[in-house]
């Protein structure tokens, strides 16, 4: 059994690793937002014109915060549930939400922040139940030094 | 039409997750330093459901494209975070994680949310 200090260690880097990611998809996501907005070419399936919008600074530093954010919420679900990291980083839509009222300045009607209250109120809650019910030992990181495991 | 990328987005999602979730705690757990990012890099190559889980994000996010390029995102999105809700059951029976009451509301709140924040 762990004991209490490598136990808060654990959940404080689970945390830790979860807010990298919702940073990262919320400031991804309005790079890509706000660099789309001034593409000048419609996008089609013409595989092309993506290649041309990743020309654009915002489009390519976006596309590059999303990758890495896809990484990070790699690292999430090695440290927690699925049932638990689906509902905690359904917090980034609300943060999406607020980055384009703030940055974008577009308009949030009261049914979305009613919706944003929801998912704050639900992921608080999913927040407070344990963030690992299942009890697989890891079988890739047993030749990796003890002092490595939580860097 | 809609109906065919609903599905297809929900399905591919929620292989997409289970996938990834079932691999990385095999894996055990992983760190987001310059140095655990590479580790995960490298992870993705050498594990093929880790692959599988990528290509069916790839499908997922295509035929959600393709949704909302006919649809309105207030359709697009509560209708495809129905993944949500079989996510959420499939870790119970698959990744056998306990769901728990407490849980199990706060899921249902959040799915609450999305489908407002969508519509």
């Amino acid at each position: 059994m762990k004991n209490v200090p490598q136990r808060s260690g654990a959940l404080l880097k689970t945390y830790a690793v979860l807010v990298f990611f919702l940073a990262l998809q919320a400031g991804g996501n309005s790079a890509m937002a706000w660099g789309m907005k001034h593409v000048p070419e419609r996008m089609s399936i013409n595989p092309a014109l993506y290649l041309r919008a990743l020309l654009n600074p915002f489009v390519s530093l976006g596309i590059a915060a999303l990758i890495l954010a896809l990484l990070a919420r790699l690292a999430l679900l090695s440290l927690a549930d699925l049932s638990f990291v689906l509902p905690v980083t359904a917090v980034g839509y609300v943060l999406t939400v607020a980055v384009g009222k703030v940055f974008l300045h577009e308009t949030v009607s009261n049914q979305r922040w009613l919706g944003a209250l929801l998912i704050f109120g639900g992921a608080a809650l999913v927040g407070s139940t344990s963030r690992n019910t299942t009890s697989s030992e890891p079988v890739l990181n047993e030749a990796q030094p003890v002092s490595e495991r939580f860097e | 039409m809609k109906w065919l990328l609903v599905s297809v987005t929900v399905i591919a999602t929620v292989l997409s997750d289970l996938a990834q979730s079932h691999e990385m705690k095999r894996a055990g757990e992983q760190s987001v330093s310059a140095r655990g990012l590479g580790r995960l890099l490298q992870l993705i190559v050498r594990r093929r459901l880790l692959i599988l889980g990528m290509a069916c994000n790839a499908v997922a996010l295509g035929s959600f494209m393709a949704l909302v390029q006919t649809e309105p995102l207030s359709f697009a999105v509560p209708a495809s975070s129905a993944s949500f809700v079989l996510e959420t059951l499939l870790a119970k029976f698959v990744l056998h994680e306990k769901l728990g009451a407490r849980r199990a509301a706060g899921a249902l709140a959040v799915l609450a949310g999305v489908v407002l924040v969508g519509g």
